[in-house]
């Protein structure tokens, strides 16, 4: 339990400090780059590498890598959304969401986790 | 363009705000600790790149940028999607640092934990910002058409 909460605690504190860094930066589009920030990532692998070692965090940041090629093309298909479909954002940041998760586990199905 | 940090921004925002971000990174988090102890490290790993908090982020630029537009008595529905969609267009561009810093990391980690984590956000920072660097050269360069209205929308204001 107590790792939870140091998990909750963690996470949403280095979430925060990005997304106040992303209010304060200008242009928008620049601050955008924050949306992809390695906060929920930085947590987890200071947590894993405590836990458990090196070596499963080394696995963990391998799939990540299609984690984040997924998150790029989530991206893609949010802003098509917004510009072309004219969605509000909540919307087409959730039916976006089976693109993330169609992507990361496509690619973990094709090329497999780290040995 | 120049790259501006700005608190005034930060008054737009409340307090609940900045909760519901705290909630939902620590949601996230925890989220990929579940799922990497349930499921194993290569399927939690895949979480570690969640776009958990885009929800929340999206819509939060998208209601100040409407807000923004309404005060001035206009209807701010396009210009909030627009902002969104700019905030989306750079995590995109963000995401190929995030691929950096998980190459980074799976790289030097067996050999350092500490520089692992160093390496990784420096990867992630410096390809994220040429990235986006690289993007407003080539749009620059190619000279893309823009549509007046986003141009009108634009003009006078830090968005693009």
């Amino acid at each position: 339990m107590t790792e939870y909460v140091v998990r909750f605690i963690t996470g949403g504190l280095i979430v925060s400090a990005f997304a106040v860094l992303g209010d304060m930066l200008k242009p928008k589009s620049f601050a955008g780059l924050l949306g992809a920030a390695p906060s929920v990532a930085l947590a987890t692998l200071a947590i894993a590498v405590v836990q458990h070692g090196p070596q499963y965090a080394a696995a963990e940041s391998w799939t990540m890598i299609y984690g984040a090629i997924a998150l790029g093309c989530y991206s893609v298909v949010v802003c098509h959304l917004l510009m072309r479909f004219r969605f509000a954002a909540l919307p087409a940041t959730i039916i976006s969401f089976a693109v993330w998760l169609a992507i990361a586990f496509g690619l973990l199905a094709g090329f497999g986790g780290a040995a | 363009m120049l790259i501006k940090l700005s608190s005034s921004a930060l008054k737009q925002t409340r307090w609940y705000e900045y909760g519901i971000r705290f909630a939902l990174g620590g949601l996230a988090t925890v989220l990929a600790g579940l799922i990497g102890a349930y499921f194993g490290r290569s399927v939690g790993g895949l979480f570690l790149a969640l776009p958990a908090i885009f929800c929340a982020s999206a819509t939060l630029v998208e209601n100040h940028e409407r807000q923004t537009k309404e005060k001035a008595c206009l209807s701010g529905r396009r210009r909030g999607q627009q902002a969104a969609a700019l905030d989306a267009a750079g995590a995109a561009l963000g995401s190929i640092g995030l691929v950096a810093f998980a190459a980074a990391f799976h790289i030097v980690v067996p050999t350092s934990i500490a520089a692992a984590f160093v390496a990784a956000m420096v990867a992630w920072a410096i390809v994220s910002v040429v990235a986006w660097w690289l993007r407003r050269k080539l749009r620059t360069v190619s000279g893309r058409p823009q549509s007046e209205s986003w141009r009108r929308s634009v003009r006078g204001r830090s968005l693009s």
